[in-house]
Parts: C-alpha cells; sequence; structure tokens
C-alpha cells in the first residue's frame, strides 16, 4: 500500500499535471475531488458523510476565484479546509452545568473499550483543578474490576469514587448522587460499562441510568480509531440515550481521526475534549482546525510546535521551580541576559515589545548591548558564593568587584538593586505558588501559571518579552 | 389516446416489469458494483482495496459469464477468503505453548484471555495464566476474576512490578506443575508509544529466552477499528515478530474488514474471534464466513 501523503502533495501533483492548459474544468476539480475523497476515507471518515461533503465541497470549487486561479492547488486546499473547520466547529464546546443546580451530574457512555473510565477520572482530575468537589460514581457493574480501576484512579487523583452494591448500575448510579449531595460534593461523575448499541437490554439499562440521576450533560466517549461503523453506533446511541457531546479518546496515536466528523455530521453534537493518553491531565478540549488538518492528513502543526515548545518549557519549568527554592542568583540574570543576546540582542527583543521603542529613545540610547557586556563584567567579577547569595555583597566587597570589572560603584549598586527587585517579585510568586497547593507549583496547571507569569517577567527564556529590570 | 401513445405506454410497463424481473433475479447492473464497491469501505477493508477488489471482480466476471449478483458476491467472497492467510498450526492446541496477547488499549485482551483458558480447561488442556499487565489500574484484579470464572489459576504480582518477571514467573511455575499451555495477558499500548514499544519487545524476548516450550505472540484487534489498524499491525509485528491475530467484538455491526488487509499484508493468521464479553463468546476463525459477511447479506437477491 502506498505510504499516504498529505492532502496538500496529492494536489499539487494533480494540479501539476494539468499546468499550461490554462482555466480549470469541471473534470480538473473532479480530479481533485477524487483525491479529497481517497483522504477522507484513509482517515476513516463515514462513506456517506464522504460523498455529502465532497459534493459540497465541489460546489464550492467551482468558482471562477478557483477555476482562473494561478494556484489552484492552495485554493482547494483552504476550501477542503475552512469547510471541514466549519463542520466539525461547534458553539459550545465547553461543558454546560446547570447554575442553580448540586451537584451537577455528568453521565458518560460509549463501547466497550472506547475509554470510560480512564476519561471519567480525567474529567474529575479536570474539574477539580477548576476548584469543584468532584465524585466518581462506579456503574460500570458489568466488566469485571471496573469499579476496582476507577478507585484506583480516584485515589491517584484524590476524587472520592461511590460504589455502593456494585449489582445493580441504577442503583448504584441514584445512591450516588445522594451520596454526593452527603459529602458536599458539586459534581458527580457517572461512569457507565461499555456497550454495544444493538445490546437492547444495556441500552435500556443506559436509558434507565440516565433517567435516575438526570444528567446535566451525557458525554459520549468515542476511539479516534474507530473505522466506518461509527455511524451507526453514534446514530443508535443518540436515539436511544442522547446525548450532549463527545470526548474523542486515544488520539495520542496516529489515527487520523475522521470519526469526528461522522460524529458531527450524523448526529450533530460537538466534540467537547480530546483524550491523548493514559495520564490524568491528558484531556484537553477540541481545536476543530487542528483536527481538520489531521483528518486531511496535513499534519497537526500547530500541536508538533506545542509538543516541540514543552519540552522546551519543562526546561524552563525546572529552572523556575529551582528558583522558587533556591532564589534568584547573579547566575541566573546572566543566563537571561545571554539568552537575550542569542536572540538578536536587547535593543530588537525591546522592539518588539509595545511602546519599547519609545522606552528605549526615553532612556536615551543608554539600554544597549555595551550594557549587557558592562553587566556581565560586574557578574564575572563577583566570586561563585557572591552569585548565588548577592545579599552578602557589602561595600567592601562591591569596591573590589567595581576595581575587578572597571565599573563604578554606582554601577554595581544599580545592578544589586536590580537583582533585589527580581528577588522580591520571585518571593511574591513563591506565595502564590504555595497559595495554589503545590509545593513548589506541584500541580501541572499550577506549574504552568507559574510558568506564564515567570515569562511576563522576562524570565522564562524562550520569548522573554516582557519587564526587563535592567 | 393515439397509437404512439398507447405503445409507449405499454413498453413503459414492460420496462418496469424487466426491471423487476432483473431485481428478482438479482441481474447485475452498474448500481449493483457501486454498492458491492460501498459494502467493502463500509465493512473497512480501504477504498483503494475495495476498488481494486471489485475491478477484478468485474473482469472475472466477463471472463467467466458471472451473471447473478448471487453469483458475484459469492465470488467475491472466495476471492477474499484467499487472500486471508490460512493457520498453519493452532497454538491453543499444538501444546505445549505459552502465548503473549498484546495489542492497544481496549482491544480485548484481558477477556479474550479469560475465554481461552476456559476453551482450554473444556478440551481437557492445563492453562496457566500470567498476569502481564502490571501497570493499568486494577487489571490484575480483571483478570483475576477471569480466573475464577474458567477456573484457572493467575499468576500475578503486584502492581508496577516489571512484567517481564511476571513472564520468568508464569513459566517457571508451568514448568514445575506440567501445564501445557500458558496464557500471558499485557498490558495495552498504542504502537506510536516507541518506550512502551521497547518494554513489550523486552516482556516477549525475555519469555521466548525463558521459556523451553514454543512462543507465540497474537495481536488483539478489535473489530471496529478502521485504516489506523494496519499501521498498528506494522508497528506491533515489527517490534515483537506477531505470529498471529485475534478479532473481537465482531458481535457488533462492525466487520472487522480492515483485518483482510492486516492478514494479507502480514501474512498472519486469524485464530479465533470475539463475539460477545461471556466465557464462551469465542469462536474459532472461518476465513469464508467471514468473507461473507463482509460482501454484504445474500439474501433477496
Ligand atoms: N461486545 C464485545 N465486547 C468485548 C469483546 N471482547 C472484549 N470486550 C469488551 O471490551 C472491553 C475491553 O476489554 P479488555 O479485555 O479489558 O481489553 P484490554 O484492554 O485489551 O485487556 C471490555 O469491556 C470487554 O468486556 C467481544 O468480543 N465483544
Ligand atoms: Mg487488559
Amino acid at each position: 500500500m502506498a505510504v499516504f501523503s498529505s492532502l496538500s502533495d496529492r494536489l499539487q501533483d494533480t494540479f501539476d499535471r494539468l499546468r499550461g492548459k490554462g482555466r480549470l474544468t469541471e473534470d480538473d476539480i473532479n480530479a481533485a475531488m477524487r483525491e479529497i475523497r481517497m483522504a477522507l476515507l484513509e482517515a476513516d471518515v463515514n462513506y456517506r458523510v464522504v460523498k455529502n461533503f465532497v459534493s459540497a465541497c465541489k460546489e464550492k470549487c467551482m468558482t471562477a476565484d478557483v477555476l482562473d486561479s494561478l494556484t489552484p492547488a492552495q485554493n482547494v486546499v483552504r476550501i477542503v479546509l475552512d469547510q471541514l473547520t466549519q463542520l466539525l466547529g461547534s458553539t459550545e464546546s465547553k461543558l454546560v452545568l446547570a447554575q442553580n443546580r448540586t451537584p451537577n451530574v455528568i453521565m458518560l457512555v460509549g463501547l466497550q473499550g472506547s475509554g470510560k473510565t480512564t476519561a471519567a477520572a480525567k474529567l474529575a482530575y479536570l474539574l477539580k483543578g477548576q476548584g469543584r468537589s468532584p465524585l466518581l460514581a462506579a456503574c460500570d457493574v458489568h466488566r469485571p474490576a471496573a469499579a476496582d480501576q476507577l478507585e484506583t484512579l480516584g485515589k491517584e487523583i484524590g476524587v472520592p469514587v461511590y460504589r455502593g452494591d456494585g449489582v445493580d448500575a441504577v442503583k448504584v448510579a441514584s445512591e450516588s448522587i445522594r451520596y454526593g449531595i452527603d459529602h458536599l460534593n458539586d459534581v458527580v461523575i457517572v461512569d457507565t460499562a461499555g456497550r454495544l448499541q444493538i445490546d437492547e437490554e444495556m441500552m435500556a439499562e443506559a436509558v434507565n441510568i440516565k433517567n435516575a440521576v438526570k444528567p446535566d450533560q451525557v458525554l459520549m466517549v468515542v476511539d479516534a480509531m474507530t473505522g466506518q461503523d461509527i455511524v451507526n453506533v453514534v446514530r443508535a446511541f443518540a436515539e436511544r440515550v442522547d446525548f450532549d457531546g463527545v470526548i474523542m479518546s486515544k488520539l495520542d496515536g496516529d489515527a487520523r481521526g475522521g470519526g469526528a466528523l461522522s460524529v458531527r455530521e450524523v448526529t450533530g453534537k460537538p466534540i467537547k475534549f480530546v483524550s491523548q493518553g493514559e495520564k490524568p491531565d491528558s484531556l484537553e478540549v477540541f481545536h476543530p482546525d487542528r483536527m481538520a488538518k489531521r483528518i486531511l492528513g496535513m499534519g497537526d502543526v500547530v500541536g508538533i510546535i506545542e509538543q516541540a515548545q514543552k519540552v522546551a518549557d519543562e526546561q524552563d519549568v525546572l529552572n523556575a521551580e529551582r528558583m522558587l527554592r533556591e532564589g534568584f542568583t547573579m547566575d541566573d540574570m546572566l543566563d537571561q541576559m545571554n539568552q537575550i543576546r542569542k536572540m538578536g540582542g536587547l535593543s530588537k527583543l525591546i522592539g518588539m515589545i509595545p511602546g519599547g521603542d519609545r522606552a528605549l529613545a526615553q532612556m536615551g540610547g543608554n539600554l544597549d548591548e555595551s550594557q549587557i557586556t558592562r553587566i556581565e563584567a560586574m557578574i564575572r567579577s563577583m566570586t561563585p558564593e557572591e552569585r548565588r547569595q548577592p545579599k552578602k555583597i557589602n561595600g567592601q566587597r562591591r569596591k573590589r568587584i567595581a576595581a575587578g570589572s572597571g565599573r563604578s560603584i554606582q554601577e554595581v549598586n544599580q545592578l544589586l538593586k536590580q537583582w533585589s527587585e527580581m528577588n522580591k517579585m520571585m518571593g511574591k510568586m513563591k506565595a502564590m505558588a504555595n497559595d495554589m497547593g503545590g509545593k513548589g507549583g506541584g500541580s501541572r496547571k499550577a506549574r504552568r501559571q507559574m510558568q506564564s507569569m515567570m515569562r511576563n517577567m522576562g524570565m522564562g527564556g524562550g520569548q522573554g518579552r516582557g519587564n526587563f529590570p535592567f | 389516446m393515439g397509437l404512439r401513445d398507447s405503445l409507449m405506454k405499454g413498453l413503459s410497463r414492460s420496462r418496469e416489469a424487466i426491471s423487476e424481473i432483473f431485481y428478482m433475479g438479482g441481474e447485475v447492473d452498474e448500481s449493483f458494483w457501486e454498492d458491492l464497491e460501498d459494502t467493502l469501505v463500509m465493512g473497512d477493508m480501504g477504498a483503494e482495496v475495495a476498488m481494486q477488489v471489485t475491478d477484478d471482480l468485474r473482469e472475472q466476471a466477463a471472463r467467466e459469464g458471472l451473471r447473478t449478483a448471487r453469483q458475484l458476491r459469492e465470488a467475491l467472497a472466495q476471492r477474499l477468503s484467499q487472500e486471508l492467510t490460512p493457520a498453519k498450526r493452532d497454538p491453543f492446541r499444538a501444546l505445549p505453548s505459552c502465548v503473549l496477547f498484546v495489542g492497544i488499549n481496549g482491544a480485548g485482551k484481558t477477556t479474550t484471555v479469560g475465554k481461552l483458558a476456559s476453551e482450554a480447561l473444556n478440551l481437557g488442556i492445563k492453562p496457566l495464566i500470567g498476569a502481564g499487565d502490571t501497570f493499568r489500574a486494577a487489571a490484575i484484579e480483571q483478570l483475576q476474576v477471569w480466573g475464577e470464572r474458567s477456573g484457572v489459576e493467575v499468576i500475578t504480582r503486584e502492581r508496577g512490578a516489571d512484567p517481564a518477571s511476571v513472564c520468568y514467573e508464569v513459566i517457571d511455575e508451568a514448568e514445575k506443575r506440567g501445564s501445557e499451555l500458558v496464557l500471558i495477558d499485557t498490558a495495552g499500548r498504542l504502537h506510536t508509544s516507541p518506550e512502551l514499544m521497547r518494554e513489550l519487545a523486552k516482556v516477549v524476548n525475555v519469555t521466548r529466552k525463558r521459556a523451553n516450550m514454543p512462543v507465540w505472540v497474537v495481536l488483539v484487534v478489535d473489530a471496529t477499528t478502521g485504516q489506523n489498524g494496519l499501521n498498528q499491525a506494522r508497528e506491533f509485528n515489527q517490534a515483537l515478530d506477531l505470529d498471529g491475530l485475534i478479532v473481537t467484538k465482531l458481535d457488533g455491526t462492525a466487520k472487522g474488514g480492515i483485518v483482510v488487509a492486516i492478514s494479507h499484508e502480514l501474512k498472519l493468521p486469524i485464530w479465533r474471534i470475539g463475539v460477545g464479553e461471556g466465557i464462551d463468546d469465542l469462536q474459532p476463525f472461518d476465513a469464508l464466513e467471514f468473507s461473507r459477511a463482509l460482501v454484504g447479506e445474500t439474501e433477496g437477491l
């Protein structure tokens, strides 16, 4: 079988063959549509959905704009991508929970092995991170040890699990709500057994659970690797149980996930979350544009960049955590400046900040490369101990540093003042990080928040846009 | 009414009648071929394969004078069943043997181990189960329930233990007890995680080295899987050198067409199919029957 090439490459090939022919004809567009059809089918978009989608796209492509274009391939790709993004998109991809109801109830349904239990835990983790107090209800009484699995996951993320008698799913479900009320939980997440859409008895059970707990939201968990049959599955679930949105699971694999489009087309329900791994924090909001690219085999460019960013960020986060623990040292300051230098110099960087140009002029051009060099000279004249603990730098030491670096004592004093400003800010952040509940920002969310603060302060490396202390 | 008009009317009636006869006899027209191709694509065979297979069949039909839909569907089913690699041996019968179950999360590995343990015991074979999924929460407990249901002992270590050491232990035990069939469950993983695939390769290698009996590695594939199934199978095969397949969840409406591509490309036999969550919901694989289901219903034609 041929290696899948991206849709843009294929369309380029198709149109390249037509080059020099002048205006595109309907046949040419048909050839392009065949490529699109294949791309969608390879991505597991349902056959019928593909038919409708392609004919809608064709109509859009048959305009003079495209036909006369010098870059028809790009134009067609754009139209298809826009169309797909629009179809995948939704106005309400967030969780909608009633304001005046406690507890809110979220119920999860889906086929066997689609990832409901894992998703339930992730959802609980997400809500807990938002300051909620969730309860997990173990209503899968069919699969062996499903309740054990949920309980273990619950323990790992610090969320209670209601198991009841583990026999009657409907009873466990209704009891879990009462339990939630008694224990001041404001959200109950009801995990249910996996079921086939043609299993009448099991579908009836799902309906009964739904009637018993009256969920604010029913979410269907759909495996991103599912093939063509997905339309039959979601249609039956939509008709029998009805649901409000979809969680797509296992998107950390390399499945193109065309099922997302089929779900939207067949049921009109929005995709709300994507689940990308086994860790509790791997539940993310759905991005229609990224999904569209993925389905068309154009790669999740944004995602890849973000991923690379994440890796870089990890180092920043480690640095940040160390700074919080041990304080901001002169070496950190030096580091910071070297990073700025790598990025093309201070003035260029400051120029990128809104209002930076003006600030630069106000300082009378004082703030240039040579200042960095001067600061570097002063720091290099400090002993390692002084760099780690600048507080120890007394008058005598200042004199020595000034002499060693060929700078004035005033300049050394100014540097120390800048350092102390930074250190004060660090102290504030430390307090905030503790407030956020992490020993040094243990939870990922807290770490992220902190990191963005650090970045705003011009500390996080990478972007470095922010207020510089000098 | 003029002569011409009444002639036309008569003709159109007979035209209707003729198309009805065609329909009743399942005579073949353009829409039959389209339907057939659709059916194959809908069964997850993949568009490329479906088109090729349909085209080939058209040629064959012309050559051999196949005319009715029934004949053609049967010819197609025959042809597809030949794409499926036949099993030379059945590791659950060719004893002694040790089988490792691998696959992505939720494919049905643990359930299948339970069903096969029961099948073996019913045939008077002495099986032993190894709980090699030490990663997923409550995976061990799940397998233990299957052990109780089937009446087969499960060798376990604590969650988080090295899965390779579980394999070591279960083979030790099997040798001591003279068990003839060792079934080892493993943790589900996506084929896209090199780290987890390496870990699994280690588990397989350790088992192959340690065991004195033949070791088989079977990929468990969910019938609802789409085109990504082929990527999955390729990666697992490359990392572990697979011996065969088991297809689960064929009790749903998914046809499992992707395993035709897998079996064909990787030359892997299909040993069993899963048709439910119960202990007895496991059947031997019948290539022709499976292919007939993929090609579509033949009744009414
Ligand atoms: N309907 C149906 N469900 C199955 C079949 N095999 C497994 N399952 C279900 O699929 C889910 C995942 O199975 P499990 O054995 O835990 O998968 P594993 O993660 O690969 O070990 C469970 O809910 C099983 O009951 C089958 O043949 N038919
Ligand atoms: Mg398992």
